[in-house]
């Protein structure tokens, strides 16, 4: 890997996390700077031009909260935050702050790194290929076209509207609030029958069984996961 | 005896240690005594509080009445002053000291100025020496002024000398509790002087009464009270400290001093007496009355003068005892000597002869009967002719009562008629004697004399020749009447006593089967609602009142039973309040906080107290006579020690309880450490393995062994998950976010949390399509589900299905989890969902058996319920109920799916 790869910001006050995430990442091509207080973060942030924030939620210092609005006043840089399994809110709370995404602890090395990948894409998203294609499913979203096992499904314009969000998103979580606002307009940010229902109607059209979904994954207490083919 | 070394009593030397050390938690009282007004006590009490506040003690004046001296009001300049309260009574706005405020500030030194003021109405206590109590017991310093004319045991003494009753009297135990007095004096001339002079405060409707009062022989002789008083007072401390240090003296030990108190008006003034009689023998001493069946029968006025006499033995310190018995001198005696009383003090009314030749002299009895016990005679004026009052005819017999007498003296001279001739008339009288027994056995004393008058007056008129005149022929027949008239006094006398003894044997019999029946049931209660249930019921019923108790909670009263009509009012909890703290009945009828609509008792044991009993009259209701007083105490003390002894049970329980959860804790913690060792030991084993350099490890062992380090960290993660998610449940922690949620989404998302397990096994499932959303917190159910799935997953083979089902059933949507694994045995049935417990097929999965406990804690915070069965053709199966709610779904899925939504759901 000749030209330097993406640089990653981790801010974290563990010692051992740190020096293990140095490890799993540097061997796929990332060049990793770190800070162990949401201050020096922030200043990390500014100077050291990162590609991507690793954050962990308990700092010292400053809630990881505060860090993230703090970084979204300048920059868009992504965000995965690093929490406890139990802590649905504070995920929440982070996502909507503007986190991109989040890996509960304990974590292994796979999960970080599909979602340092999936962060870092969308980050400077082109407008690339316009086909998204995981295993039997095809969402065309130029033609607007959603096909499984080759046969088009026939969708309602809400729940297309859902899955090309979910799609432009793919690999990333998505909060309640924000497929709310992002397919039924700020004001909505309430209605979370209105997902819960069309998320349902929707996963019965393109999962061959909804009661284990292949595509579409439930992160519970935070929100829905369209999945990637190279995630395990 | 010899030469025994005189060591005083240990009792003796405990109860003072115990004394002196009360003194040192309580405040300290500085008492400034003077012979009359005027004498500048006010005066000398503010200098010695400046010369405090020149030593930087903090001193407060609390209440002072400088009554606009100039000297005092310049004193009084220079010490910080609490604001008084203000008080409206009946449209009058008075001022008291702001007894709260004084607390709240905590000084160490509180200024209370003429400490037998009467406080106005609605203050919290009705005396100020209250207030003054209450200070000290809470640690805080008063110095106060008081005169001696209103010292309670001298109070008659001064009466006498100077013709003037004073009301206000302060009891001498206050006086004894304090640790300093010092009498303000200056000569009486002097004294007089100042007044002439104006210097003396003289309320206006009082100038001719007091200046009637400031006479030099009064003054004098006054004067003379107070210094033998406080002279008195020496001699005692100097006896005190003879007794700790061992000095031989003359006090005398053991002495006991019986107060006999009757219903005349001698009983305050007999109290008094026997206080003063103790005071200078250093004795205990018991006031007792002996209540006779007349005693019922006496006007209100004399039965009051009886409970308040025993209040003012209470209040000098003595012990009071009310007896039932027909004869007082006998039970006086009798008393006197089970008690082992040295010294009697009894009454000599001056009764007219009449009078004492009927009832018979209570001293003389007494004096013939108490063999080497001394008798105490005090004689004293009939007093205020309360007797004159006529007895009220409903205490006696009613009309209706009378009537019937009149009624069998004509039917005894009907049969008079019948037989008239055939008898002898003397043999006649014994038909009216017949009649006169009858009257007195059914209706009394009164009845009986109307009808043995009546009995002569009817004999002589219908029989005696010459007939139908009340003239009588021959003489003889006055001795018959006389006699008739006489036996059938004596008869009725006689007779009617049987029946008022019967009557208060039938009382005191009453009382005792209240109190017996009382404690029998405290004996079958258990448990604290069934001993408050029990006080409740028998206090409710034998005094005809509404209840509430309070029991002791970090030393507040916390109501723990309430009568249905009980005014549980901000006042009445107040009291309440103040009688556990200070361990005294207070509320109406008592000296303090008398404005309250309830009587409180503390309800006290040895141990401390354990609550209050409060007991109002129901309306119209009479107040408590002094036997039912008595008989509440009795109540009081009998409930005390039922609320101690379930308490005290209580409180072994939870020590057993306690006891139990240490040892299966020990157990768990030995589990624990294991299941935690295990997977930490493959854990460091392989990765020391592989850090060893001396070993070279092929591709395929290195592999191997970090897939060990993994799956033991794997099995950390997942027990360490476990004990966070238990200890979240077990703390009540549980914050729900609840919100509507699918039933299948529910079980794809824990599905999704097993991963591989769950994707390696064959599934079915049983989700209609139309399941209603069910409120819940849905990662809190997630975690729940899996679980139950992760359970199902372990305990059965890995060939055999798992089905998944859901269905609605009466407003719940029931999930359940089925395996075709073992089953479960019976017992473990419900013990499954125990904490820590594990079937008894060991998997070679560890865990720490939390799995399905978490799983019901998280499901029972939802308000659902959990429960485990055997399926008929084999395997377990686990089912969860929730709660759904009605409405929303259907119709917002008919209008989400309009337009394009056309192609049939591919499955």
């Amino acid at each position: 890997m000749s030209p330097p790869g993406p640089r990653l910001l981790i801010v974290d006050d563990e010692r051992p996390i740190l020096r293990l995430l140095r490890t799993v990442l540097t061997p796929h091509g990332f060049e990793v700077i770190d800070a162990a207080t949401g201050q020096e973060g922030l200043t990390a942030a500014a100077t050291g031009r990162p590609d991507l924030i690793i954050l962990d939620l308990g700092l010292p210092d400053l809630s990881g909260v505060d860090v993230i609005r703090r970084v979204r006043e300048w920059t868009k840089i992504p965000i995965v935050v690093l929490s406890a399994h139990d802590r649905e809110e504070e995920k929440v709370e982070a996502l909507d702050a503007g986190a991109d995404d989040y890996v509960t602890k304990p974590f292994s090395a796979g999960e970080l790194l599909a979602r340092v990948r999936a962060a870092l894409r969308h980050g400077d998203r082109p407008p690339e290929d316009p086909v998204f294609v995981a295993s039997e499913l095809t969402v065309d979203l130029s033609k607007r076209l959603v096909k499984l096992s080759g046969r088009e499904l026939h969708l309602s314009p809400i729940e297309y509207e859902l899955l090309h969000t979910l799609v432009l998103n793919a690999g990333r979580v998505m909060t309640h609030r924000h497929l709310l606002r992002e397919v039924w307009g700020v004001g909505y940010d309430q209605a979370a029958h209105l997902l819960r229902v069309t998320m349902s109607n929707l996963r019965h059209k393109l999962e061959p069984n909804p009661a284990r979904p292949e595509y579409i994954i439930t992160e519970p207490g935070v929100g829905y996961r369209l999945r990637v083919p190279s995630e395990s | 005896m010899g030469t025994e070394p005189s060591r005083p009593d240990p009792e003796q030397l405990l109860r003072r240690v115990q004394a002196e050390e009360q003194r040192g938690r309580r405040g300290k009282l500085r008492l400034f005594l003077g012979f009359a007004a005027g004498v500048g006590k006010t005066y000398a009490m503010l200098e010695a509080a400046k010369e405090q506040l020149a030593q930087a003690r903090d001193v407060v004046v609390a209440y002072v009445e400088t009554h606009g001296r100039k000297e005092t009001d310049a004193v009084l300049a220079g010490l910080p002053i609490i604001p008084r309260a203000q008080v409206t009574y009946r449209g009058v706005t008075l001022e008291e000291m702001d007894l709260d405020a004084v607390l709240a500030r905590r000084p160490e030194i509180a200024v209370v100025d003429e400490m037998a003021h009467t406080n106005a109405p609605g203050s919290r206590h009705t005396r100020r020496f209250h207030d003054v109590e209450e200070l000290l017991a809470a640690g805080i310093d008063v110095y106060s002024t008081l005169n001696i004319q209103h010292v309670e045991s001298l109070n008659d003494v001064v009466a006498q000398i100077t013709g003037i009753v004073i009301r206000e009297t302060v009891p001498d135990r206050i006086l004894e509790e304090a640790e300093q007095i010092e009498l303000v004096d200056i000569s009486p001339d002097e004294l007089i002087q100042r007044l002439q002079e104006g210097k003396v405060y003289v309320p206006e409707q009082a100038v001719r009464a007091i200046r009637k009062f400031f006479r030099p022989g009064n003054l004098t002789a006054l004067r003379e009270i107070s210094l033998r008083y406080l002279a008195g007072r020496v001699d005692e401390q100097m006896r005190r400290y003879m007794e700790v240090h061992g000095i031989p003296g003359p006090w005398a030990a053991g002495e006991k001093v019986l107060v006999a108190i009757g219903p005349g008006p001698l009983g305050e003034r007999l109290v008094r007496a026997g206080r003063r009689l103790v005071s200078s023998l250093g004795a205990e001493w018991i006031a007792l009355f002996v209540e006779t069946p007349e005693f019922r029968r006496l006007p209100q006025v004399e039965q009051e003068r009886v409970t308040k006499a025993l209040h003012l033995a209470e209040e000098l310190g003595g012990r009071t005892e009310v007896i039932t018995g027909t004869s007082p001198p006998q039970e006086i005696v009798r008393y006197a000597q089970a008690n082992n009383v040295t010294k009697i003090v009894a009454g000599v009314s001056l009764r007219p002869w009449s009078e004492r030749l009927r009832r018979g002299s209570l001293v003389d009895w007494i004096l013939r009967h108490s063999e080497n016990i001394d008798v105490y005679a005090i004689s004293g004026p009939a007093g205020p002719k309360t007797l004159s009052v006529p007895s009220a005819p409903a205490q006696g017999a009613p009309l209706r009562a009378y009537l019937s007498s009149v009624g069998v003296v004509a039917l005894v001279n009907l049969a008079g008629q019948l037989v008239h001739g055939h008898l002898e008339l003397t043999n006649l009288t014994m038909m009216y004697l017949l009649g006169v027994v009858i009257v007195a056995l059914e209706w009394g004393r009164g009845p009986a004399i109307l009808a043995a008058a009546l009995s002569v007056a009817t004999f002589d008129f219908l029989f005696v020749p010459p007939r139908f005149t009340m003239a009588v022929s021959d003489t003889e027949y006055v001795i018959t009447f006389a006699g008739l008239l006489v036996v059938g006094l004596v008869i009725s006398a006689l007779a009617s006593r049987v029946r008022e003894q019967v009557r208060a044997a039938r009382q005191r019999e009453a009382s005792t089967a209240a109190l017996y029946a009382l404690t029998r049931d405290f004996a079958a209660a258990s448990t604290l609602d069934e001993v408050l249930a029990a006080i409740a019921r028998h206090v409710g019923t034998a005094f005809d009142r509404m209840v509430a108790i309070f029991i002791a909670k970090d030393g507040r009263p916390e109501v723990a039973y309430r009568g249905p009509e009980f005014p549980l009012t901000e006042n009445e909890s107040a009291v309440a309040a103040w009688v556990m703290q200070h361990g005294e009945p207070a509320g109406r009828g008592t000296e303090t906080l008398p404005a309250a609509r309830g009587r409180y008792v503390p309800l006290k044991t040895a141990q401390g107290i354990r609550g209050v009993l409060g007991v109002v009259p129901q309306a119209g209701g009479t107040a408590l006579g002094p036997d039912q007083e008595q008989l509440l105490q009795a109540f009081a003390s009998q409930a005390a020690l039922a609320l101690e002894r379930v308490q005290t049970a209580t409180a072994t329980q939870r020590r057993e309880l306690s006891r139990e959860t240490e040892k299966l804790q020990t157990a768990v913690l030995n589990s624990i450490s294991h299941d935690l060792r295990t997977p930490l030991a493959s854990v460091s084993g392989a990765l020391s393995s592989l850090l060893d350099g001396d070993v070279h490890h092929d591709d395929a062992t290195q592999r191997a062994l970090l897939e060990t380090a993994k799956d033991g960290a794997d099995r950390l993660t997942h027990l360490v998950t476990n004990l966070l998610d238990m200890t979240r449940v077990e703390a009540g922690a549980l914050s729900l976010r609840k919100e509507p949620g699918d039933i299948e989404d529910l079980v794809g998302a824990a599905l999704a949390q097993l991963g591989s397990r769950a994707r390696e096994r064959e599934i079915e499932f049983g989700l209609p399509p139309d399941l209603p959303s069910v409120p819940m917190d849905f990662a809190l159910m997630t975690q729940a589900l899996t679980n139950v799935l992760d359970n199902a997953l372990k305990y059965s083979p890995l060939a055999r299905p798992i089905r998944i089902e859901a269905r609605t059933a009466g407003g719940e949507v029931h999930v359940s989890v089925a395996d075709r694994g073992p089953g479960i045995s019976d017992e473990d049935l419900t013990r499954i969902f125990d904490k820590f417990h594990r079937a008894e097929h060991p998997p070679d999965e560890s865990g720490l058996g939390l799995g399905l406990t978490i799983s019901k804690g998280i499901i029972e915070a939802h308000g659902g319920r959990i429960w485990a069965a055997n399926r008929p053709d084999g395997g377990a199966v686990v089912t969860f109920a929730l709660q759904y709610v009605l409405g929303e779904p259907g119709e917002i899925r008919e209008r989400l799916d309009e337009p394009a939504g056309t192609a049939p759901a591919d499955r």
